[in-house]
């Protein structure tokens, strides 16, 4: 049992909310119900004590001088007179009346089977005795009722009596088994009311304990999922009013909007620890490299102005001398040192590049959207500028669809300076967005897959931020670059 | 129009008045008590009708409940006739002439029947209803007073103490409800009452049961005030006696549940002259 109604509370709202809606319907209706039947009960019953006192009191003025002359025959023919016609089925028509003499004896009743003229009348049921005692100790024109414990009938007693002289008693008995029928119908009645009312308030309830939970059961499994992996958005659809429940879902809403803030920048930190620690582990490497290479091109130099080399020497000195230069080349690409010398940027660098890239535009028959809005001269150096420039716009050239688009917007932004390179071609994946600003990343086949890392680091070390993303028909590159007002 | 002409007007218009009312012949008065079934409404309304065409003049039936109400009438000079039931006619018969009496089965004769409920199967005679509750017709009934009061005496009981109680319905279809109802244990009925009412309501009737039939007496008599003169009273007698022989008499009758109406013959009579000489009342 405890189980079990464990078991219930621990359902879903989804269940639970309109199960509990529609238990209290039916528990109230049910409860109205019966109330409004025993309220009928008592209105059935009062009717009843009126009906059968005011016939008491009819009947009882006729009855007096007919007892007075004794006209027994007349005295049974007016108890039986409110029998004519009679419905049975009428809850307020008495079963039986009863004239007592003074004696305790039956006058004369409309049932003489039951109760037989000259009969003790005390003696004749088991309820009897007590409406005797009852109606012996009536006085003066008052009537009474009884109703005798454990008697299936109700009894009232009104005396035949003017000024003093009692002649005796009328007794109007009544079956409680007849209220039955009549208290069924009205049962029935009730039900039929309350099953009405339950078919209209069941559907609003349950429609109603749905919307309460269904939002509660999307939260509850947001918040649920929530510490295992990012949740998804709710739908703001589902509950749009401003109540506790609506405050509740704009507050998950908006932790779930943080959530996945945080976890972006969760992830851009790692990125730029990954990518910061690889950039002093190239540079740690390049450096210990440098030093030997420079030796070795320098012995390789000195070796090639001896005369008495041969040939063969000769190729292999030269093999070496291009071997090194390349390893060279490679880490000093690797170690990018961004000198912040040099003069500052014009809008004339800017539209340098342009000239310096449209034959390789043209080449491919790009369209090439060109954007300066730079107006005037930045304190940012020229050279860095350029070469993130132009780093981004052959990356995209390259990347670009035959015949198809790069753009290149450069302007003011927040009081530094903002490049945006876009290009057509195919997007990029979630994998390559990973690990894109990495050394030897390659997106294509051509090129040594450090262009992007140069940049990278040419942008970190000026203190700004680079990124890249997928546009609904582009690949987008931002970079942007503080200016240092104290310089 | 001056005072005399005016005067003039009102004594012509008295003196019209005064001969219109005489040539309406005033009405003949037939008291008519519980020696039939005198509840059908209809029948007696159609009845005073036929007899209204028969007579050419009015008729007016006046009903009472109760035997001695209808003597009153006739000794009161009330009534020019009244069907009374064979014991009022002895009591009455210095004041009354014979008129006519019915015929049940072709006879001029009727019996009190001693009934019981049909419930009771086990009572043979009026003995065995010792200190029951006993119902009688009415004080001046033959049938349902007389003839069971007699019984008794000739078994040698008191009719005052024999039983525990008794009482009067006042007519006999009262006698016969009230045993059929078992308000009374036992009651005595006029036959041709009890046999008519058997038709005309045999739910009633069948919860009844007959233990005894008692002799045969003058059926209840119409009888006619002697005052009443003799063309009167031929008139009122040929129409009673001719009922038979037209077909909306024969139909009336039928109703009645009567064969028709004799003469009669006081000597008929004489059965309820000695039970009432029995009782030291004549």
């Amino acid at each position: 049992m405890r189980s079990l109604l464990q078991s219930f509370f621990n359902l879903s709202f989804r269940i639970k909310i309109p199960l509990w809606g529609s238990l209290l319907i039916v528990v109230s209706a049910g409860l109205v119900s019966v109330s409004l039947m025993f309220r009928a009960y008592d209105d059935l019953r009062q009717d009843l004590l009126i009906s059968a006192d005011s016939l008491g009191r009819t009947l009882a003025n006729p009855l007096f001088p007919i007892m007075l002359h004794d006209q027994l025959w007349k005295a049974y023919e007016t108890i039986n007179a409110p029998f004519h016609g009679a419905r049975l089925e009428n809850p307020v028509q008495a079963s039986a009346l009863v004239l007592l003499d003074n004696k305790g004896r039956v006058y004369v009743a409309s049932d003489p089977e039951e109760f037989p003229t000259l009969a003790d009348f005390s003696t004749l049921g088991k309820d009897t005795a007590q409406v005797f005692e009852a109606a012996r100790q009536l006085t003066g024109d008052a009537t009474r009722s009884v109703d005798p414990g454990g008697s299936d009938r109700l009894w009232v007693v009104v005396p035949i009596q003017q000024e003093n002289l009692r002649l005796g008693t009328l007794l109007l008995v009544y079956s409680k088994t007849v209220f039955l029928p009549r208290f069924v119908a009205i049962a029935a009645r009730a039900a039929g009311a309350a099953l009405l009312v339950l078919a209209i308030l069941l559907p609003i309830n349950w429609y109603w304990g749905r919307r309460m939970a269904v939002p509660l059961v999307q939260l509850s499994s947001r918040l649920n999922t929530a510490g295992s992996r990012l949740p998804e958005d709710i739908d703001p659809a589902l509950y749009a009013y401003h109540d506790e429940l609506g405050q509740l879902f704009a507050a998950v809403s908006r932790m779930i909007t943080e959530l996945r803030e945080s976890e972006r920048l969760k992830n851009e930190m790692v990125k730029d620890q990954r990518l910061a620690a690889l950039g002093r582990l190239a540079s740690g490497v390049a450096h210990e490299v440098n030093n030997p290479l420079a030796g070795m091109l320098t012995a390789i130099d000195t070796l090639k102005q001896r005369s008495d080399l041969d040939a063969r020497t000769l190729k292999t000195v030269g093999l070496l001398e291009r071997g090194l230069t390349q390893i060279r080349d490679t880490v000093r690409a690797l170690l990018v040192e961004a000198k912040a010398t040099g003069r500052s940027l014009t809008p004339t660098d800017i539209d340098d590049v342009r000239t310096l890239l449209h034959a390789q535009a043209d080449k491919k028959s790009l369209r090439l959207d060109w954007r300066n809005d730079l107006g005037n001269t930045l304190p940012l150096p020229a050279n860095l500028v350029r070469q993130v420039l132009i780093n981004l716009l052959l990356n995209a050239i390259q990347a670009a669809s035959p015949a198809g688009y790069v753009g290149c917007r450069i302007a003011q932004h927040n009081g530094g300076l903002r490049v945006e390179v876009r290009n057509d071609g195919a997007r990029l994946s979630d994998e390559q967005l990973e690990h894109l600003f990495e050394p030897f990343m390659h997106t294509r086949e051509s090129g040594h897959g450090l262009g992007l890392w140069v940049s990278y680091q040419i942008v970190q070390q000026l203190g700004g931020s680079i990124a890249a993303a997928n546009e609904t028909e582009h690949v987008r590159f931002t970079v942007n670059l503080p200016i240092d007002q104290a310089a | 129009m001056n005072r005399r002409e005016w005067l003039f007007g009102v004594v012509g218009w008295l003196a019209t008045a005064q001969l219109a009312r005489a040539t309406q012949p005033a009405p003949i008065r037939v008291g008519m008590t519980p020696a039939f079934l005198h509840d059908q409404h209809a029948l007696l309304e159609d009845w005073r009708r036929y007899l209204e065409r028969h007579l050419g003049r009015p008729v007016e039936f006046v009903q009472r409940d109760s035997y001695r109400e209808t003597m009153d009438l006739l000794r009161q000079d009330r009534i020019e006739f009244a069907w009374i039931c064979d014991y009022p006619y002895i009591h009455l018969r210095r004041q009354v002439r014979l008129l006519a009496v019915p015929l049940t089965d072709g006879k001029p004769l009727y019996r009190s029947y001693l009934i019981v409920p049909s419930s009771d199967t086990t009572t043979q005679s009026i003995a065995q209803l010792r200190d029951k509750v006993f119902a009688y017709a009415d004080p001046y009934s033959n049938t349902g007073y007389l003839v069971p009061r007699y019984q008794l005496k000739q078994l040698g009981e008191n009719p005052e103490n024999f039983f525990a109680r008794t009482f009067f319905t006042l007519s006999h279809r009262g006698v016969i409800e009230a045993v059929a109802t078992r308000v009374a244990q036992g009651g005595a009925v006029d036959s041709f009452v009890w046999d008519t009412l058997a038709k005309v309501k045999p739910e009633v009737v069948r919860r009844t049961r007959i233990v005894s039939r008692s002799a045969e007496f003058g059926s209840p008599p119409f009888v006619a005030h002697q005052r009443v003169s003799a063309r009167e009273f031929q008139a009122m007698q040929a129409a009673l006696l001719g009922m038979g022989a037209d077909p909306e008499g024969r139909a009336l009758l039928q109703r009645l549940n009567l064969d028709g109406f004799t003469a009669g013959d006081p000597a008929n009579y004489a059965g309820v002259a000695e039970m009432m000489k029995a009782f030291g009342e004549l």
